[in-house]
C-alpha cells in the first residue's frame, strides 16, 4: 500500500478489518490509548468501591473476600492495564515521528504487542467471574500457594501476567531497536527528545526486569499446579525467594511507570515556557543514573522481613542515593520555567502539577527509605500515600498533560480549554483530598489492605475525606471523557504545529499521513524545528521517491489469540496449551512468509 | 552520525547493523536474565537439599553416616553436551554456507544442526524418564523442582531453536531460497543457537560438574 | 495505634531518625512548592516579555546536586546508627517470648515461665523482652506501633525483635497484623498489657497454673459439653482432656478482655456469637460453626453453657 510522495492522504480504509490488521504505529498507539483508558476507568471504579467501603468504620458495602480481590485487581489493572499501556500508547504514536522514522522497526511485532495486551488484560479481568486473585498485586508466598488460595484466582494472576509480560517485552525490543537503529540523518543520541531517551531507558529496564518476574511466575505456577515447592517452607522452599524475584522486577517497574511521564513533562514544559529544556544533558544522565541505580534498591520493599543490618544499610543507602538524580530532574524542570513566558493552558497546568505532586511522592518515599522509619511505615497508609502521589499525582497527571498536548497532532482537533481546566482543577483538588490525608492515617497506624476498622482510632474522619476526594477524581474523569467526545465531533482543523513546538512530530500534518513524513527530515540540532525557524531554514520539498508503507496483516491478532489459548491451559487443561502452541507456530510461519513489500 | 548501510542491502540503519540482528542481540540479553534467575534458584536450594536430607541427591553424599549415590549420570550427560557442542560447529558451517552462496553446504549443515539438537533432546528425555523412575519428580525435593524447571526450559529453548532452523531449512527449498538476505537470516539463527549452547555449558558446569558441598 | 506515641525503646530509637527526616521533608516540601508556585505566577506570559533562551548552567547543576547529597548524608548517618542499635544482641537478662502468627490469631509462649496464651500479651515495664517471631502458615507481621516497629513472621524463618516497654498502664496497647494474610487479615489484632513487675508476676503465675474448675452449674455443664465436642480437637485447657494445639489456648480465656484476636469484647453475648458461627464475625475463620442452625452439633442452650464455662476460666 505505497503512496505517492507529496500527497497528504489519510488511511484509505476505516472499517473494523483495517483496525484488526493494522500495523501502522499511529493506529496501534490509538488502540493502546483507548483500551488503556477504558481499563483505567475500570480500575478507578474498583477504587471507588474500595473507598466507599472504607468511608466509615465497620463499613458494610464490600465483604472481606471481595475487598481483597478489589485491591489486588485495582493495582494490577492500574499498573499493567492502564499506566504501562498509556505510556506505550504515547511511545508508539510519537517515537517514530520524533526520531524521523516512518514506523517502528517491526510493525507487525508492534501490532502483536497490542493484541496480546488486549487479550491478556481481558483474561486477567475475566477472573472476576471465577474468583479473582486476592493476595495483593505482589502476591506473597505462601498465601499464594494452592493450600492457602485454593481458587483459580492466583493462577489467573500468573498466566495473565506472563502474557502481559510477553506483550511488554516485545514492545520493549521493538522500541529499543527503533531508537538505536532508525534515527533520521543528523539525529544523534544527544539530540533525541527527552521522551525518546526515557522510552529507550524503560525499554532496557523492561528487557532486563521482566525475566526475573517471568521466572517467579513460572515457579508460582509450578508450585500451584505441578507439585513443586519453590516457595513452601515446610518442604524446603523459601517464601522470601518469591519476594526477591518479584521485587527485582518490581522496583525497576516503578521506574518503567514514571520515566515516560517524566519524558512527557520534559517535552511539554519547554514548549509552553517558550525556551529550551534547562540542562538537557543533566536530565538525560539523571534518567540513565536512575535506571542503573534502580537495580540496586529492590530489597527496600523487604526491610521488615528479617534482613540483617548490612543488607538493610546497603539497600537504604542506595535508595537514598536515587533521590539525587530525581531531585536534579525536578530542579531542571523548574529551571526551564524560570525566565520563561509561561502559557498556562491545560497541558502546561498538568505538567506543573506533576512537578509539585511527584515531589510530594518522592519526599514520602525518601522517608521510608530509612529502615527504622520503614518499620512504622511499611504496610500502612503512609506507603499508600507515597505510591499514589507518585503514580496518580505523577504518572497519570503527566499522561493527561501529554493527552492535551498531543491531541491536536493525533486527531487534528483541540480538546476544549475550559473543560480542560475544569478537569485539571477537579483532578488536582481530588488528588490532594484523596491522598494527602493518607500520610496522616499512616502516622496514626492504619494498616493497608484491611476491609474494616474500628471506630475510636481517629481514622474515620480522614477516611471519609479521602472517599469524598475519590468521587471528586471520578468527576474530573467524567469531565475529561465529555471533553474527548465533544472534541472528536469537531472537524479536523488543527495545523501542523499549533503550539510552535520544537520536535519532529510537529513537522508533519495533524494528523500525520499514513507514511508519517512526506520527506524524512534532516536534523541539525536538538529542538530541530526551533533551530530551523531561528536560522531561516525552510523544510525540504518532497523528491517524488517511492515511500514504502508496510502492508497490513492478520497474523498478529491470530498469534495473540494462540498465545491466550496457551495461557488458558494451566487454568483448565494443558491440551489448550498444545493447541495454542500450534496456532502460534502456524501464525509465525504465515508471518515469516507473507510479503512485506 | 553518518548513516551506514546494513549487510545484505537492507534498510539504512543508524548503527550499520540490521534491525533484526540488533533485536536478536537485545533479546538474548533478556534471556541471560531469564536463565540467570533459574540458575540462581538452583544455586539457592543446592546446599539446602543436603541439609534437609531428603533425596535423591545430584551427587554422591554422606548424610548422618549414610552414603547416598548421586542421581546424575555425568558420562551420559557429557556425551549429550558434546553432541550439543557439535551442533554449534555445524551451525557455524550453515552460516558460512549461507553467507558465501553455498546452498548445499548451508542446507546440509542446517540439517545436521537440527539432528544433533534433536539427539540432545533425546538424551534429555531419556535422562528425565530415568530420574522419574528413580524417584526424582518435580515435587520430591527442591533439587527435583529446580533441576527439572531449569533444564526443562533450556530444553524448550533447544526445541524452539530446532523448529526455527527447520523452518529456515524448509524455506530454503523455495524457488528463491532464503533470498538475498540468506546470510543474515542464518547468522541471526546462529546467534540464538550458540546462545542456547552457551547457557547449556553454564548449566552443565553448575549442576553436573561442580559437586554440591 | 498512633506511631507518634512513644511507649517503648524500639519506637523511641525509631523516632531519632524519623523526627529528623520529617523536618527535612517538611523543609524540602515547602521550598519546592514555593518555588513552583512563585515561578508559575512570576513567569506567566505577558505582552512584551520574551522568554530567556537559556540552555543550562553547570554551576547550578553542581549546586543542586550537592544539596540533595548533603540531605541524603544527613539522613543516612542516623539511619545507619539506628540500624546498628536495633540489631544489637539482646541483653542476657531479657525475657524471652515466642510469638507465632496463625491465620488469624497470635500465639504467645513464654518458654521460661511455662506460659502459653493467645492474643493478649503481658509484659513487665522497663524490662527488655526478646521476641522470636515465627509463623504457622503464611506471612504475618507483628506490630504494636506505640512500643516498637514491625517485624514480619515468615514461615520457615525465625525473626527477632527486642524492646523494652517504658510505661505501665491499665489500658492495653493496640497491636495488629501488618502483612496481608488472607480473608481476615483486618481482623487479626492483639493487645499488649504493660504491667508493673508485681502485677506481671501475679499474671504469669495465674496463667501458668492449670485451668480453674468451674463453679456454677451452668459452667460445669459447659465444661462437660466442651470436653465431648469438637472443641478439644483444636483448643487446650490446661489440666483437662482438651489438648489441641492448632487454635488459641483457652486455659485462662475468661481473664482476657477481648476474644477473636482482639476484635470482640469478651462477654457472654460475643462468646455465644463466636461459638455459634465464627465465620460470621471473622470471614474465613477456620473454626467450624458449632450451632446446629449453622451446621454444627450444639443447641443454643449448650452454647450458652459453654460460654459460661469459658468465662469462668480466669
Amino acid at each position: 500500500m505505497a503512496t505517492i510522495a507529496g500527497t497528504l492522504t489519510q488511511p484509505a480504509s476505516s472499517g473494523i478489518w483495517s483496525w484488526i490488521t493494522t500495523v501502522d504505529h499511529k493506529r496501534i498507539g490509538a488502540l493502546y490509548g483507548v483500551t488503556a483508558f477504558i481499563f483505567f476507568m475500570w480500575g478507578g471504579f474498583q477504587a471507588l468501591l474500595i473507598r466507599t467501603q472504607l468511608a466509615v468504620p465497620h463499613g458494610v458495602v464490600i465483604d472481606a473476600k471481595l475487598f481483597n480481590e478489589l485491591f489486588t485487581m485495582h493495582a494490577l489493572t492500574m499498573i499493567f492495564l492502564a499506566v504501562m499501556p498509556l505510556g506505550a500508547s504515547f511511545t508508539n504514536y510519537l517515537l517514530p515521528l520524533m526520531v524521523g522514522a516512518r514506523d517502528v522497526a517491526f510493525p507487525r511485532l508492534n501490532a502483536l504487542s497490542y493484541w496480546v495486551f488486549l487479550f491478556g488484560g481481558l483474561l486477567l479481568t475475566s477472573s472476576f467471574f471465577f474468583g479473582a486473585p486476592d493476595g495483593g498485586w505482589f502476591n506473597y508466598a505462601p498465601l499464594s500457594s494452592k493450600q492457602y488460595s485454593p481458587g483459580p484466582g492466583i493462577t489467573f494472576y500468573a498466566v495473565g501476567l506472563l502474557i502481559l509480560g510477553v506483550s511488554s517485552l516485545m514492545a520493549a525490543l521493538n522500541f529499543a531497536t527503533t531508537i538505536i537503529n532508525m534515527r533520521a540523518p543528523g539525529m544523534t543520541m544527544m539530540r533525541l527528545p527527552v521522551f525518546v531517551w526515557m522510552s529507550l531507558i524503560i525499554s532496557f529496564l523492561l528487557i532486563l526486569a521482566l525475566p526475573p518476574l517471568t521466572v517467579a511466575l513460572l515457579q508460582l505456577l509450578f508450585d500451584r499446579e505441578y507439585g513443586t515447592h519453590f516457595f513452601i517452607a515446610s518442604e524446603g522452599g523459601d517464601p522470601i525467594l518469591w519476594q526477591h524475584l518479584f521485587w527485582i522486577f518490581g522496583h525497576p517497574e516503578v521506574y518503567i511507570l514514571i520515566l515516560p511521564a517524566m519524558g512527557i513533562v520534559s517535552e511539554v514544559i519547554p514548549v509552553f515556557s517558550r525556551k529550551p529544556l534547562f540542562g538537557y544533558p543533566a536530565i538525560v544522565f539523571a534518567g540513565v543514573a536512575i535506571a542503573f541505580l534502580g537495580w540496586a534498591v529492590w530489597s527496600h520493599h523487604m526491610f521488615t522481613t528479617g534482613m540483617g543490618a548490612v543488607p538493610k544499610t546497603i539497600f537504604a543507602t542506595n535508595t537514598m542515593i536515587i533521590a539525587i538524580p530525581t531531585g536534579v530532574k525536578i530542579f531542571n524542570w523548574l529551571g526551564t520555567m524560570y525566565g520563561g513566558s509561561l502559557r498556562l493552558n491545560t497541558a502546561m497546568s498538568f505538567s506543573i502539577a506533576f512537578i509539585a505532586l511527584f515531589t510530594i511522592g518522592g519526599i514520602s518515599g525518601v522517608m521510608h527509605a530509612s529502615p527504622p522509619v520503614d518499620m512504622q511505615h511499611q504496610d500502612t497508609y503512609f506507603v499508600v500515600a507515597h505510591i499514589h502521589y507518585v503514580l496518580v499525582g505523577g504518572a497519570v497527571t503527566a499522561i493527561f498533560s501529554g493527552i492535551y498536548y498531543w491531541f491536536p497532532k493525533m486527531t487534528g482537533r483541540f480538546l476544549d480549554e475550559r473543560l480542560g481546566m475544569l478537569h485539571f482543577w477537579l483532578w488536582f483538588f481530588g488528588v490532594n483530598l484523596t491522598f494527602f490525608p493518607m500520610h496522616y492515617l499512616g502516622l496514626l497506624g492504619m494498616p493497608r489492605r484491611i476491609y474494616t476498622y474500628d471506630a475510636g482510632l481517629g481514622w474515620g474522619l480522614w477516611n471519609m475525606v479521602e472517599t469524598i476526594g475519590a468521587y471528586v477524581l471520578a468527576a474530573s474523569i467524567l469531565v475529561f471523557v465529555w471533553n474527548f467526545f465533544k472534541a472528536m465531533s469537531q472537524p479536523q482543523t488543527a495545523p501542523a504545529n499549533p503550539w510552535d513546538a520544537a520536535t519532529l512530530e510537529w513537522a508533519t500534518s495533524s494528523p500525520p499521513p499514513e507514511h508519517d513524513f512526506d520527506v524524512v527530515p534532516v536534523v541539525r540540532a536538538r529542538d530541530p524545528l526551533w533551530h530551523d525557524r531561528d536560522h531561516g531554514i525552510e523544510p525540504a520539498q518532497p523528491t517524488g521517491e517511492h515511500i514504502h508503507v508496510p502492508p497490513p496483516s492478520y497474523y498478529p491478532i491470530l498469534i495473540a489469540a494462540g498465545m491466550t489459548v496457551m495461557a488458558m491451559g494451566p487454568l483448565s487443561h494443558l491440551a489448550l496449551t498444545a493447541i495454542g502452541a500450534v496456532i502460534v507456530v502456524y501464525g509465525i510461519w504465515g508471518w515469516a512468509l507473507e510479503p512485506t513489500e | 552520525m553518518a548513516q551506514a548501510v546494513a549487510h545484505g542491502g537492507g534498510h539504512v540503519t543508524s548503527t550499520g547493523t540490521s534491525n533484526r540482528k540488533l533485536m536478536m542481540w537485545i533479546f538474548l540479553g533478556s534471556e541471560c536474565l531469564f536463565f540467570g534467575s533459574l540458575i540462581a534458584t538452583y544455586l539457592i536450594f543446592a546446599g539446602d537439599v543436603i541439609h534437609r536430607g531428603v533425596g535423591p541427591f545430584p551427587h554422591p553424599v554422606t548424610i548422618n553416616g549414610e552414603h547416598h549415590e548421586g542421581i546424575l549420570d555425568i558420562p551420559l550427560t557429557s556425551t549429550s553436551t558434546f553432541v550439543l557442542l557439535m551442533s554449534s560447529v555445524t551451525m557455524v558451517f550453515a552460516v558460512y554456507g549461507a553467507q558465501h552462496a553455498r546452498p548445499k553446504m548451508m542446507k546440509l549443515s542446517t540439517l545436521a544442526t537440527i539432528v544433533l539438537g534433536v539427539v540432545f533432546l533425546g538424551f534429555q528425555a531419556f535422562e528425565f524418564a530415568t530420574f522419574y523412575h528413580e524417584g526424582l519428580t518435580l515435587g520430591t525435593n527442591l533439587f527435583g523442582a529446580s533441576f527439572f524447571v531449569l533444564t526443562g526450559f533450556h530444553g524448550t529453548h533447544v526445541a524452539v531453536g530446532a523448529l526455527y532452523l527447520a523452518s529456515l531449512l524448509a524455506a530454503s527449498f523455495r524457488r528463491n531460497g532464503l533470498g538475498h538476505e540468506a546470510g543474515e537470516h542464518m547468522e541471526i539463527a546462529g546467534l540464538y543457537w550458540h546462545f542456547v549452547d552457551i547457557v547449556w555449558i553454564v548449566i552443565f558446569t553448575i549442576i553436573y560438574l561442580i559437586p554440591s558441598e | 495505634m498512633s506511631t507518634a506515641v512513644i511507649k517503648g525503646s524500639d519506637n523511641a530509637a525509631i523516632w531519632g531518625p524519623y523526627n529528623l527526616i520529617m523536618w527535612l521533608a517538611g523543609i524540602v516540601f515547602v521550598v519546592i512548592m514555593a518555588i513552583t508556585a512563585i515561578f508559575t505566577l512570576m513567569f506567566r506570559e505577558r505582552p512584551g516579555r520574551e522568554a530567556q533562551q537559556i540552555h543550562g548552567n553547570t554551576r547550578l547543576e553542581v549546586i543542586w546536586t550537592m544539596i540533595p547529597v548533603a540531605i541524603v548524608v544527613a539522613i543516612t548517618v542516623p539511619t545507619i546508627s539506628t540500624i546498628q542499635a536495633q540489631s544489637a544482641p539482646p541483653p542476657a537478662d531479657a525475657m524471652k517470648v515466642i510469638a507465632i502468627g496463625h491465620q488469624w490469631w497470635f500465639e504467645f509462649q513464654y518458654p521460661d515461665l511455662g506460659i502459653s496464651t493467645a492474643n493478649e500479651l503481658h509484659l513487665p515495664v522497663d524490662k527488655p523482652v526478646h521476641f522470636e517471631l515465627r509463623s504457622a502458615d503464611v506471612i504475618h507481621s507483628f506490630w504494636v506501633p506505640q512500643i516498637a516497629g514491625k517485624v514480619d513472621m515468615v514461615p520457615g524463618h525465625t525473626n527477632f525483635l527486642t524492646f523494652t516497654a517504658t510505661e505501665a498502664r491499665p489500658e492495653p496497647y493496640l497491636g495488629q497484623c501488618a502483612e496481608l494474610c488472607g480473608f481476615s487479615h483486618a481482623n487479626m489484632r492483639f493487645r499488649v498489657f504493660v504491667d508493673a513487675q508485681s502485677d506481671f508476676d501475679s499474671w504469669s503465675k495465674s496463667v501458668a497454673a492449670k485451668a480453674v474448675t468451674p463453679v456454677s452449674p451452668l459452667a460445669k455443664q459447659g465444661q462437660e459439653i466442651f470436653n465431648r465436642s469438637a472443641c478439644i480437637g483444636c483448643h487446650t485447657v490446661n489440666g483437662t482432656a482438651a489438648q489441641g494445639k492448632t487454635a488459641p489456648d483457652l486455659s485462662h480465656v475468661g481473664a482476657r478482655t477481648t476474644i477473636a484476636a482482639g476484635i470482640l469484647v469478651n462477654n457472654e453475648a460475643n462468646l455465644t456469637r463466636w461459638i455459634h458461627n465464627s465465620a460470621d464475625v471473622k470471614p474465613g475463620s477456620l473454626m467450624p460453626p458449632m450451632a446446629k442452625s449453622a451446621g454444627g452439633a450444639l443447641s443454643d442452650e449448650e452454647i450458652k453453657a459453654v460460654a459460661a464455662y469459658l468465662l469462668e476460666l480466669k
